[in-house]
């Protein structure tokens, strides 16, 4: 089903910037935000790639560059080989068909104002498609399959859940069914028992429609559920990327060790024996990132050339790039801080959702 | 909650209001005494131009009977020195007060969220240039230059084919007060327009290739309704204030035809002797203003966002 030969998304060195301006009578720009600085991704026809960072990194940035809701500074986006940064906003258009976008916060993302049927419908009209029989049964049918009552067509979206709603944005996104679906947090802001309950419609969305996800999510035990390879983000950098069983197995990068370190394991025995990495200070600014290696000033591993030679993202293993001058197969001892108790259990006793079952990928 | 959109929500809040609902009601009668009243009025006889010499004396006009001449036949007594039915003069100056409060709010309202929205959604030069023109106009005399103006202005219009006299003076009180008063909407609706173009609901529907008329008119403005109705329910009666302050000052309406400030501006003449001259209109014209400020006030309440979710 998945097929890496036909790439529904490529993006190479993208780099969004955000001009700073200082405030006053004649604004001057006085530096920049380098929210995405140099990254390159892939995804196949049919794949899930999921997009992890902590907050901050860049991913929405990334996000909203790839639907060219932000113009990118410099790089290359093609979507289904359509290179896409150069053209006009009128160009985009019929682009705008074949990839479209559910958002993180489910109570933003849909206009207060308007029906469920006018917000599913939104692309049919904005776009001027007429599916047979009518725009109408379309947008029914559409809320029938993400699991909302169709009689619901004339309700206002304050009277739904977040989950429901979320449910609203992904028919509307999946609407004009597709090649990619661009999803920026979409669980983040539900509650656990409910993010299971998306994760599995986004996924079986996946089997019916054969599209493609990119899945961004700020922690790893989401992303496992949904993506089949991960691509780890850190200061508007990939750090790592590589299939999920080799990111969650045997990854190389510091960073992804650390973020690791922080998912809670299901079995509570297994969750008390593990350590946990803890990071030292924030994430540095974007606007004067570090020198050489951006997350060297939090890395265990730093050294001297991590502040002069920025490292490249290099295939070690066939699929699996890192970023890294010195990575690691295992975290040592040494750096392993903190015994991990009772803290990263979820504090209510809610259940963690099921683990997705493993699928198997083609080579 | 189930199946109540916003307005209806917010219809359900007014409705517990019972100072809302009186205001509505008294509201209501007052637009259709000032659409109907005139036409039934013909049919009963009560004419605002028809002199009755019978009523005043034939020294000085003064009406006959005490309390400005009230009896059977002019309920409200009758206008010094011409004999007038002061009802009739209320009914059709009540129509001339609502007509151009009316049309100069519908305008300014029309001015104000165009302007609003173009200028908070395009942001940049747009934006400054529509910033500065505002304070420009903002920082006018207002009322020096309609009085000023009046003479020219009306006579332009009258050039331009509008019927001469009164229709032209209206039609000039309508265009100065909504060209004046725009932009303190504009102000209110570029405010609200710039932390909505930030809601990632204008983010999905450029994400489906909507363009710049879907997002202002579709996305935005149905998000807008709430400040404009309170803005135009507080506009308003300031405008049926400010066309009896300029009819008082002689640029608004000219005789034969009577609004409430012209009635009043006569009234001070004869303010010792008859004081109910300017008591009738007077007492009209606050309830009917104070009837708009309270229901505004109202529909702020109802609206509150807070409130809402
Ligand atoms: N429109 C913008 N203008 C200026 N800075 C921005 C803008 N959007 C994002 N940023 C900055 O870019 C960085 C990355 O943000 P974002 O892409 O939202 O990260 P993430 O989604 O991973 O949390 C942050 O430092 C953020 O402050
Ligand atoms: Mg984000």
């Amino acid at each position: 089903m998945i097929d890496m030969n036909k790439e529904v998304l490529r993006v190479s060195d993208l780099k969004t910037y955000f001009p700073v301006r200082s405030r006053g009578l004649i604004p001057r720009t006085v530096g920049h935000v380098k929210a995405v600085d140099g990254v390159d991704l892939a995804v196949g026809a049919g794949e899930t790639l999921g997009l992890v960072g902590e907050s901050g990194s860049g991913k929405t940035t990334v996000a909203r560059s790839v639907l060219m809701l932000v113009r990118p500074t410099s790089g290359s986006i093609q979507i289904e080989g359509k290179e896409v940064t150069r053209l006009s906003q009128r160009e985009l258009v019929p682009v705008r068909r074949k990839a479209a976008m559910i958002f993180q916060d489910p109570y933003n993302a849909l206009n207060p104002r308007h029906t469920v049927g006018g917000i599913i419908s939104a692309p049919f009209r904005i776009q001027g498609v007429t599916p047979d029989g009518g725009v109408r049964r379309a947008v029914q049918e559409l809320m029938e399959r993400v699991g909302l009552n169709p009689e619901h067509y004339n309700r206002y979206p304050n009277e739904f859940s977040g989950g429901q709603r979320q449910r609203i944005g992904i028919a509307r996104a999946i609407a004009l069914r597709p090649n990619l679906v661009v999803c920026d947090e979409p669980v983040s802001a539900l509650d656990v028992s409910i993010q299971a309950q998306i994760l599995n419609l986004l996924r079986d969305l996946q089997h019916e429609f054969g599209m493609s996800y990119l899945f961004v999510a700020h922690d790893l035990a989401v992303v496992r559920q949904i993506s089949h390879r991960v691509a780890v983000m850190y200061l508007g950098h990939v750090m790592e990327t590589a299939s999920r069983q080799v990111i969650y197995s045997k990854p190389l990068h510091p960073y992804t060790h650390s973020l690791l370190s922080a998912v809670p394991i299901p079995d509570p025995a297994r969750q008390r024996e593990r350590n946990r990495i803890l990071l030292e200070g924030d994430l540095p600014s974007p606007i004067n990132p570090p020198s050489g290696c951006v997350f060297r000033t939090r890395c265990f591993q730093a050294q001297e050339r991590c502040a002069q030679e920025i490292p490249p993202l290099v295939e070690v293993a066939p699929g699996h790039k890192v970023a890294c001058h010195f990575p690691v197969a295992s975290v040592p001892k040494s750096v392993v801080t903190e015994h991990q108790a009772h803290e990263l259990m979820p504090v209510s006793g809610v259940p963690l959702p099921p683990a997705a079952p493993d699928r198997v990928l083609p080579a | 909650m189930v199946g109540r959109s916003i307005p209806q929500i917010i219809w359900g809040r007014l409705r517990k209001d019972r100072v809302a609902m009186v205001c509505l009601v008294i509201l209501a009668a007052y637009y259709t005494i000032a659409i109907f009243g005139p036409f039934v009025a013909g049919f009963v006889g009560i004419d605002p131009y028809k002199f009755d010499s019978s009523a005043i004396s034939d020294l000085g006009g003064k009406p006959v009977l005490p309390n400005g001449g009230i009896s059977w036949q002019h309920p409200l007594g009758v206008e010094w020195g011409t004999g007038r039915d002061i009802f009739a003069q209320l009914l059709f100056g009540l129509r001339i007060s609502l007509v151009i409060s009316t049309c100069a709010t519908f305008l300014t309202v029309v001015f104000g969220v165009f302007f609003g929205i173009v200028a908070g959604y395009t942001g940049g030069k747009t934006d400054t240039i529509l910033g500065r023109f505002m304070d420009l106009i903002l920082a006018f005399p207002f009322l020096l230059i309609v009085m000023a103006l009046s003479g020219v202005l009306t006579d332009r219009l009258t050039a331009l084919g509008v019927p001469q006299g009164n229709a032209s003076r209206i039609l000039y009180l309508i265009l100065v007060m909504s060209v004046f008063g725009w932009p303190y909407l504009a102000r209110i609706v570029r405010g609200q327009v710039l932390s909505l173009r930030e809601r990632e609901f204008v983010e999905a529907a450029l994400s489906m290739g909507a363009g710049r008329r879907r997002i202002l008119f579709t996305e935005i403005l149905p998000n807008l309704w709430a400040p404009i109705l309170v803005y135009a329910t507080l506009t308003l009666p300031s405008y049926i204030g400010f066309e009896a302050v300029l009819s008082f000052l002689g640029v608004g309406v000219l005789p034969p035809d009577v609004t409430f400030g012209s009635m009043l501006a006569q009234s001070v003449t004869y303010f010792n002797v008859v004081p109910l001259y300017l008591f009738i209109p007077g007492t009209v014209l606050v309830i009917l203003v104070v009837s708009f400020n309270l229901l505004g006030d109202a529909l702020r309440d109802a609206l509150d966002p807070k409130a809402v979710h």
